[in-house]
């Protein structure tokens, strides 16, 4: 039995007389994870904000089950270098933190042994397993993850990807995750909204990577590698063989077919 | 008989001053590691200067200048809000602009009304003239604004860490600010006896700095800072008495001095 988590209906954002997003409907579900992916300035930080309740659409609405509880990790954070803070001050500062919960949390994301060391110590990927662990103090139900592996090496960002894979089988919470890599992200997700500014391709990751609104979206701005990228990712992922669901795939897969010419 | 009697106001005056300027570093400290965490320095040398606006109209209008003072800051505060939404110019361009202006207007008005003031003691501070009634007002104002401030001293962090994370988490952000605000404008009226108006940044910004490098925690970081400025405070008093200084030059100098100290102790 699965339950909505976050519903947004045609929200749009215009700042200054300038459209940042475009008629978006999103749907969250529990234990799902929704990965939204697109080129920079695509509006996907903004549509992140719109769901946090951060700022307001300029139209359409966001409705999120009633006492719904947030888990947000930032894209960054920025301590100013004059400021000393230890991790374990980091996480007492969270509205919800409580001693137990602190280590369980830490122990979760595999940084235990970070507990005393001062955040600006840390590395890239340190750093955002400590954001997460702040996240996972709030209990989420919903967790929103803003481009999770930013300043991450690619073996750290695999990592971080399956981290965030087994806090979703562990917690049945929903995630809503930000990329723009979704080569990397492909395993860990189960549904993918490729925006720019609009809607232009959703589902399961190998339907979008195939679509051509997606390939000529990241064919445009991003060269060819991305696109490598996707085509080796099919690949091997039709050798890997995952499950996947191919009732509920092929549903989208005719969704996109009428939709991907229209955009390309 | 005279001699002793002489010699008690003396001392007297002196106690008084140092209350006062230790008071006033008590919460000058903590208080300022936020200007310095916030990157807010020149925000806070804009209050600062729109004080002496405050003190004018105070005069202007007969009413309590410390209290005239925080109104003029809150009010210099609310503009600047104001001015970033709606014009193209950089931040530190419209602090310069509120700074400046905000003085000039101050004095401008100053020279309308038809009381003699003493402009040098506003602008750089006049604590051997304490009067009793100067150290009520201090202790009350200091002892309430390190209340509120122990008392909201993790909203202020979790907001200085990352303000839509503490959105998120269900803080009052904007609230939080402007308690922030109300803050440091108090702290502006309590100090501008201590060092003046001119210079009552560096009371905020110097000790901070010198205790970052000796801290692992912001709790050590705003303690260490406070005790760096009563040490600043009694040192420059010191000179005063002994060397005949203006008594805000000398407690600002000395904890210029104290920060080259700690500085220096503190290349590795």
């Amino acid at each position: 039995m699965t339950s909505t988590l976050l519903n947004a209906q045609n929200i749009s954002l215009a700042i200054d007389g300038k459209q940042i997003l475009q008629n978006i409907t999103l749907q969250i579900d529990e234990n799902q994870i929704v990965t939204l992916i697109g080129p920079n300035g695509a509006g996907k930080t903004s549509l992140v904000k719109l769901v946090l309740g951060l700022s307001k659409p300029s139209a359409g609405s966001v409705s999120l089950r009633k006492n719904l509880r947030i888990g947000y990790m930032p894209q960054r954070l920025h301590v100013d270098n004059s400021m000393p803070i230890s991790v374990q001050k980091f996480l007492q500062l969270a509205v919800r933190a409580k001693p137990e919960l602190i280590e369980q949390v830490l122990s979760e994301v595999k940084a235990s042994h970070l507990l005393h060391s001062q955040i600006h110590s840390l590395s890239g990927g340190e750093l955002q397993r400590v954001l997460l662990a702040r996240a996972l103090i709030q209990e989420p139900e919903l967790l929103v993850l803003d481009e999770p592996v930013q300043g991450v090496d690619i073996n750290g960002q695999a990592e971080l990807y399956t981290l965030i894979s087994s806090i979703r089988d562990k917690h049945q919470c929903g995630i809503l995750m930000v990329s723009h890599d979704l080569h990397l992200v492909m395993s860990a997700t189960d549904e993918v909204i490729c925006l720019n500014q609009h809607v232009c391709c959703h589902g399961h990751p190998e339907q979008v990577s195939n679509d051509p609104a997606y390939l000529e979206l990241f064919g445009k701005q991003q060269a060819a590698s991305l696109a490598v990228y996707a085509h080796h990712h099919n690949h091997s992922h039709s050798l890997d063989g995952e499950v996947i669901d191919p009732d509920h795939d092929q549903g989208h897969a005719d969704d996109h077919n009428h939709e991907g010419p229209k955009h390309g | 008989m005279i001699i002793t009697m002489k010699g008690l106001s003396m001392a007297d005056f002196v106690l008084r001053a140092l209350a006062a300027g230790l008071l006033v570093a008590l919460i000058t400290g903590p208080l300022g590691c936020f200007v310095v965490w916030r990157r807010m320095a020149y925000f806070g040398d804009t209050l600062a200067h729109s004080a002496l606006l405050g003190i004018s109209f105070g005069l202007l209008m007969d009413i309590n200048l410390q209290f005239a003072v925080i109104l003029a800051c809150l009010a210099i505060a609310l503009l600047l809000v104001q001015m970033e939404s709606r014009h193209h110019l950089a931040t530190d361009t419209i602090l310069g602009i509120l700074a400046h202006s905000s003085l000039a207007f101050g004095l401008v008005i100053l020279s309308f009304t038809d009381v003699n003031i003493d402009l040098m003691s506003y602008l750089f501070g006049d604590l051997l003239t304490a009067s009793n009634q100067d150290l009520i007002w201090i202790s009350t104002g200091v002892g309430a604004a390190l209340l509120v401030l122990v008392l909201s001293w993790n909203k202020l962090l979790t907001i200085t860490l990352h303000q839509e994370l503490a959105q998120v988490e269900g803080l009052p952000v904007g609230k939080i600010r402007l308690l922030l605000m109300l803050l440091i404008a108090t702290v502006i009226a309590l100090s501008m006896k201590v060092v003046g108006i001119l210079l009552i940044t560096s009371l905020m910004i110097i000790p901070p700095a010198s205790a970052r490098g000796f801290s692992n925690s912001p709790e050590k970081m705003a303690i260490l800072a406070s005790l760096i400025g009563c040490l600043a405070v009694c040192g420059g008093l010191l000179a005063s008495f002994y060397l005949d200084t203006p008594s805000g030059p000398s407690i600002v100098v000395s904890a210029a001095v104290l920060f080259m100290i700690s500085s220096s102790l503190n290349k590795k």
